[in-house]
């Protein structure tokens, strides 16, 4: 069966090669601190699900301690000239979009098929794990796509990967971190402790009022924690089904509803949904990693107080 | 201390404003949070390292990489450019107007990974709305294509939240349903989805709006810098737009 740990095998290997780019291009002042950045996050996806949980943080912080000490080395330049990519994109037209939209039809074929599929009464590929498995196998046919039709030079691929990877930098190991954040607050209990000052210090004695702080809550712990998912269920036990549901009568429905868009307001105006405001930032090349959450501050403030609308006069029908 | 728990918060608060490298902000934070909750130090960088490793699944996106770069090598961004280039009716706005559209719709249907910022923004549609602008008023700033890049970010990002809750099987929904289970009350999928259609129809007007008037801004703010600056119009500007059609 194939199982998430495919994905991480990829993962490994293209972090390894862009370990590798890394060492041997003399080019660049900071490859050794590169090098070892790549080449660590290899070990946590090729070694993770071997080694101890203790060895995996250590090599964590490692990761950590070569950014804040040794600082990591940017984007090399783009080894083909804007002038050679022209000629190479006029002889090429649409067809250079055959790749690209190789990556998104094989990863829904594979959602849609692998699913059903058995070798010998067991399942092909990991049912819960199908979305995940399609895109990787969907990368892997989109690469195979390209270098049959462009035919480049063989270490290419993993020479642009290193480009693109070394561009986004940090920035794309901080989705990841925070999920590891977001661990240690369920350790440490902090959305009780969050619940517990909302009810002591906001006045809850209108409908508008419970209202009001269960979306703008959401919204405002789903900015401290990076994710509505996490926001939801503490947010909903502290004011949700308690007062909104069972001291004024609202519909459970709406509330739930409402409340985890509400929460993805939240989402659009914090750094700490990182995977979706500050790794395009980078990805981009922006040099203000804040620039997609300004951006989106004004439609998110406009629609928080949509939700807000939307909930007050449905919840209570 | 009944908040000491809350320092993790405080020292992402604190480090973020200062701008201190956020990999290293967030990290501090964690180890912080764990020791402060009373666990020994060796249980919290293993419980740290755990849910690393168990989050290994968040970056999978990279995967597209080699493929997106091989294909930037061979001139994709530029080929994406000369398309909208030719469309004459392509604006920015109109153009992320388009893909908001679309991407709230196939998101609504599940279709998810038809869009991302590695897959889709960086190789097609930050291009194209670079390109919508620069064939009508020629070079951009690096201020305003910085604005246009960041805009099409955004607009992936909206398509998608508010598009995917219409949608049964997505996450958050079956994380409500299996919170309000563990409460004791039942609710089915469908009427959790009929009920994000509201914002969702929400999101595009408010959104949808910004995207029309995006155009309007985007040309004053190419004027006004070649006013201030008219040495450096080697271009004249070629105002497709008339005045009233922003």
């Amino acid at each position: 069966m194939i199982t998430l740990e495919f994905v991480n095998v990829l993962m490994g290997l293209m972090m390894v090669g862009i370990a590798i780019v890394n060492l041997r291009d003399k080019t660049s002042p900071k490859r050794y601190n590169n090098a070892g950045f790549w080449g660590i996050y290899a070990v946590t996806f090729l070694g993770g699900s071997y080694l101890p949980n203790f060895v995996n943080g250590l090599l964590v912080i490692a990761m950590v301690l070569i950014v804040a000490i040794g600082k990591l080395g940017g984007a090399p330049p783009e080894q083909v000239s804007r002038a050679d990519r022209e000629v190479s994109a006029a002889r090429w037209g649409n067809r250079l979009f055959i790749p690209a939209l190789t990556i998104p039809a094989v990863a829904l074929l594979g959602t849609f098929t692998l699913k059903s599929l058995h070798v010998n009464g067991v399942p092909l590929v990991d049912p819960k794990q199908v979305t995940l498995i399609s895109l990787g196998l969907a990368t892997v046919a989109a690469l195979v796509v390209g270098v049959i039709m462009l035919r480049p030079p063989a270490s290419a691929p993993i020479v642009e990967a290193r480009r693109l990877m070394d561009a986004v930098s940090w920035a794309a190991v901080l989705p990841q971190m925070l999920a590891a954040l977001g661990a240690m607050f369920v350790l440490a209990d902090v959305g009780s402790v969050v619940a517990g000052i909302l009810e002591r210090w906001i006045p809850l004695d209108t409908m508008f009022a419970v209202v009001a702080t269960y979306t703008i809550g959401m919204a405002l712990f789903t900015s401290i924690m990076g994710n509505a998912f996490a926001a939801f269920p503490v947010m909903t036990a502290a004011i949700g089904l308690p007062l909104i549901v069972h001291r004024f009568g609202g519909d459970v429905v709406v509330m739930a509803a409402v409340g985890m868009l509400s929460g993805y307001c939240g989402t659009l105006m914090t750094p700490m949904a990182a995977n979706f405001n500050i790794v395009p930032a980078a990805l981009l090349e922006l040099p203000d990693q804040n620039a997609v959450i300004k951006v989106q501050i004004p439609t998110a403030l406009m629609l928080l107080a949509a939700n807000t609308a939307i909930m007050y006069l449905f919840v209570f029908r | 201390m009944a908040f000491l728990p809350l320092i993790g918060i405080l020292i992402v608060v604190v480090g973020f404003a200062l701008r201190f490298n956020p990999l290293v902000v967030v990290a501090a934070a964690a180890i912080a949070t764990g020791i402060a909750a009373g666990h020994a130090t060796i249980d919290v960088i293993s419980a740290f390292g755990k849910a690393f490793v168990d989050s290994r699944s968040v970056p999978v996106v990279w995967l597209a990489l080699p493929v997106i770069g091989l294909l930037e090598r061979a001139g994709l961004k530029e080929r994406a450019r000369t398309v909208i280039s030719r469309i004459q009716v392509a604006t920015t706005g109109r153009l992320l107007l388009a893909y908001l559209a679309l991407r709230q719709i196939t998101s609504s249907l599940g279709l998810t990974s038809l869009g991302g910022h590695p897959q889709m923004v960086r190789p097609l549609v930050a291009p194209m709305a670079e390109a919508a602008a620069e064939s009508r008023w020629g070079e951009l700033s690096d201020r305003t294509r910085n604005r246009i890049r960041a805009h099409s970010a955004a607009a992936d990002n909206i398509g998608l939240f508010f598009g995917e809750d219409i949608f049964i099987a997505i996450g958050s929904i079956l994380l409500i349903r299996g919170f309000l289970d563990q409460n004791g009350v039942h609710v089915e999928p469908q009427s959790l989805a009929v009920w994000a259609i509201p914002t969702a129809l929400c999101a595009f007007l408010i959104h949808g709006t910004r995207l029309v008037l995006l155009d309007r801004s985007l040309r004053e703010e190419i004027q006004g810098e070649r006013i201030a600056d008219p040495l450096n119009t080697v271009l004249a500007p070629d105002d497709g737009l008339a005045p009233d059609d922003a």
